[in-house]
């Protein structure tokens, strides 16, 4: 089975983005837009055809104890500088980057899709389309990485796609600020990101993916003695890589862009803030999981930094008023989940469940996600408002909508049948396993992810009846109710898929096929008391929600204010950093380096000036001190001869 | 009586030759006198090849040849300078080196 034409999903995308960057801006609106789905769709085919091949390919050898292996498609040095630090530029095709293949290339389309409908007419509409293939490009190329270092490369890209779509609407300051403030963040953790790789890449003298997790106890022992602050070299490159994650992942404490992120066009939001490019961070930690796995105290951080961001962006999520914050602060919990997945998870504990729920909840998450966020987009270009007070009763207007949005909502509580059901219940399995805190813990969360949805829900859609005035909400164009209902099914039926077959770690038992009735039971009984909560308070106009808010002030005001964690990050950041580091720093800069700079100019320009009559252009006077030079040397000659 | 014509009376007119072509040079404001002055400096310098051939490597034939070779290349280059100082006439109507100064920055 011949996999190299996977290279083509990285190359179409980069086509696309040169030929509309290029030639865009000379073609028609829906020309350009044109050509950014089909290629797109082309792209999208290309990716399920290889990962079908992949996950059904029955090759001698292709699975081994129930683990797909590895598949190195095509490798291609790109430099060399010695003979341990070669980049190069790759596709690794195993079951997490196949699924993601799926992923991405789906919802990629979708919302290239549905952007012709919700991005008609806006200005620089050609510009739009070449920054998605961008963006879908580099998250593909992050994917199928075949080496850490050309992980890192697109990462950054990823970052750079993101910070220009989200800065697209770019005559509006509040985008420009977020757009900056998503790069500056996600740049500092990358930072850390970087070091990581330095650190592990030096001990173990490879960037190979295949290389660095075959062998995970070599990687460990390589850094044999080496420690720093009383942790082991290992430990801290697993750390500061992991801390590379949470920011593009927005966990606590890195999680401020991602609300502020939602000043970008709502599309973009459903691509890049929900289903792909945030969920980075779980994919990188799922990549070196055999590593993570043997460096138990980077294990118990990520379960805790997960665990807790879980439950502090639910809590945010339950006062938000604006309906993307809710659906980003939801996203916030719910690569949380994935994380605290990936933390409990362990080859001794269930065979590594906790890694196959992580990815089983980023594939589900990632459709119901963007469904989401394309409904919010819906509601959004028909009522022109992100407020839910300026929303309500919209399931008259909005029927198809209405459906959508409930589908993703009961997914994302965990009703059955629906596709979050089966992943949160595989998650609430893992974390059982490793400790009942951290399931009862994630299971309260769950709970508040059923009662901040169905708030949403009924804000939006029941709630009460405004008078819209002449401009009536109505159903959105075919290309934005399309993707809704191709997303629609695929949250209610993702969650059908065996997937615990496909992408899984290598074991000795088989998974035990089928649920355990005790945790979905009581997670699915918990779902349904927060969507009763939320039924009892919001699904008629009633002063109740307003009380409560009354009766506990420093609580709800907190939790609106995001518990004042940019207030705190501004106050660090101005009056720590700017006022007691940087203003030294650029007093130095400005007068101790320029200040040498402009003294060493100074005394040649003024030396030049005082001797630039010799330089007069007149060949006569050059003779004449040429003559008078010469006779002198010619009389020194003599006279010392003499 | 027998007159040996000695290597300084050829030398000495070279050299009072050359004395006058770097006077002119340098002095001149017109550029054909400063051409001539060139032509004269560079006669003198010939007068020398020759005179050095005749009196130090009698046998040979370099002097002589160089000399004939810089004649040759003098009458191009002289050719080429009038070229130059006739067409520089022709847009500034002057010869005067002092008034030649469109170039200068």
């Amino acid at each position: 089975m011949n996999l190299n034409y996977t290279i083509a999903v990285l190359i179409l995308p980069f086509l696309t983005f040169v030929f509309l960057g290029l030639v865009g801006v000379k073609m028609k609106k829906k020309a350009a837009g044109i050509v950014g789905v089909c290629s797109m769709g082309v792209t999208a085919f290309i990716a399920f055809a290889a990962a079908f091949t992949y996950f059904f390919g029955t090759d001698q050898g292709q699975v081994i104890d129930g683990v797909r292996q590895q598949l190195q498609v095509f490798d291609y040095t790109w430099m060399q500088f010695t003979k341990n630090l070669v980049i190069k530029i790759g596709v690794l095709l195993d079951p997490i980057s196949a699924m993601m293949l799926i992923v991405i290339t789906t919802v990629s389309f979708m919302v290239h899709l549905y952007s012709l409908g919700y991005m008609d007419g806006e200005k620089g509409f050609q510009r739009y389309y070449a920054f998605l293939s961008l963006f879908t490009l580099a998250m593909l190329g992050l994917v199928v990485a075949s080496n850490i270092f050309q992980m890192y490369i697109f990462w950054e890209l990823v970052g750079i796609s993101s910070y220009l779509l989200i800065g697209f609407y770019y005559t509006t300051p509040a985008a420009v600020a977020a757009a900056k403030k998503a790069f500056i963040v996600t740049r500092f953790a990358d930072l850390g990101f970087l070091i990581g790789i330095l650190i592990l890449s030096y001990y173990t003298q490879t960037f190979d993916f295949i290389t660095l997790t075959s062998n995970p106890g070599a990687v460990i022992s390589s850094a044999g003695g080496a420690t720093f602050l009383g942790c082991s070299a290992m430990a801290w490159a697993m750390t500061l890589i992991f801390i590379g994650g949470a920011g593009k992942s927005a966990m606590f404490p890195l999680h401020i862009w991602l609300p502020d992120a939602m000043e970008g066009p709502t599309p973009v939001s459903a691509l890049i803030h929900a289903a792909t490019m945030v969920v980075a961070g779980v994919y990188l930690v799922a990549r070196l999981f055999p590593i993570y796995c043997l460096e138990q105290g980077t294990m118990t951080i990520i379960t805790v930094i997960g665990a807790f961001t879980a439950f502090y962006a639910a809590a945010v999520a339950c006062t938000q008023s604006d309906i993307k914050r809710v659906l980003a602060f939801s996203t916030i919990s719910q690569i949380a989940f994935m994380m605290t997945s990936l933390g409990v998870a362990s080859q001794m504990l269930d065979n590594g469940v906790g890694y196959m729920a992580s990815m089983f909840h980023l594939f589900t998450h990632a459709m119901f996600k963007s469904l989401l966020f394309l409904c919010a987009g819906a509601i959004i270009h028909s009522v022109h408002s992100n407020e839910m007070t300026a929303m309500g009763g919209l399931r008259k207007y909005m029927p198809i909508c209405n459906w959508a949005f409930l589908f993703g909502c009961l997914a994302i509580s965990g009703i059955p049948p629906f596709s979050g059901f089966f992943s949160k219940d595989e998650i609430l399995v893992a974390a059982y396993a490793k400790s009942p805190l951290w399931g009862i813990w994630l299971a309260v969360v769950a709970g508040m992810t059923a009662f901040y949805m169905f708030r949403l829900y009924y804000k939006i859609f029941w709630w009460n009846n405004p008078d819209y005035g002449d401009h009536k909400p109505h159903e959105a164009p075919w290309t934005m109710t399309l993707p809704l209902i191709i997303l629609g099914l695929l949250a209610l039926c993702a969650g059908m898929i065996p997937f615990g077959k496909y992408v899984n770690l290598a074991r000795t038992v088989e998974y035990e096929s089928g649920i355990n009735w005790m945790v979905a039971g009581s997670s699915v009984l918990i779902a349904l008391i927060g969507i009763g909560l939320a039924t009892k308070l919001y699904l008629k106009e009633n002063p109740k929600p307003d009380r409560m808010a009354e009766k506990t002030p420093g609580l709800w005001t907190a939790a609106y204010r995001r518990f004042y964690m940019d207030e705190f990050y501004q106050y660090i950041t101005h009056h720590v950093i700017f006022a007691h580091v940087s203003t030294p720093i650029a007093w130095f800069d400005r007068h101790i380096i320029d200040g040498t700079m402009n003294m060493l100019a100074r005394v040649t320009h003024s030396t030049s000036y005082s001797i630039r009559r010799f330089q007069s252009g007149n060949i006569q006077s050059y003779v004449w001190i040429y003559l008078i030079g010469a006779l002198a040397l010619a009389t020194i000659v003599m006279l010392c001869v003499i | 009586m027998k007159f040996d014509l000695t290597i300084l009376m050829y030398i000495i007119p070279s050299v009072i030759m050359f004395c006058c072509g770097v006077y002119g040079f340098i002095t001149r404001k017109n550029m054909i006198a400063i051409l001539i002055s060139l032509e004269l400096m560079l006669n003198a310098v010939d007068i020398n090849f020759v005179v050095f051939n005749r009196y130090l490597f009698p046998g040979q034939m370099e002097g002589m040849m160089f000399s004939l070779f810089a004649i040759a290349i003098a009458a191009g280059e002289t050719a080429l300078a009038i070229a130059i100082v006739i067409n520089v006439y022709r847009v500034v109507k002057n010869v005067d080196i002092r008034e030649l100064t469109k170039m200068k920055f």
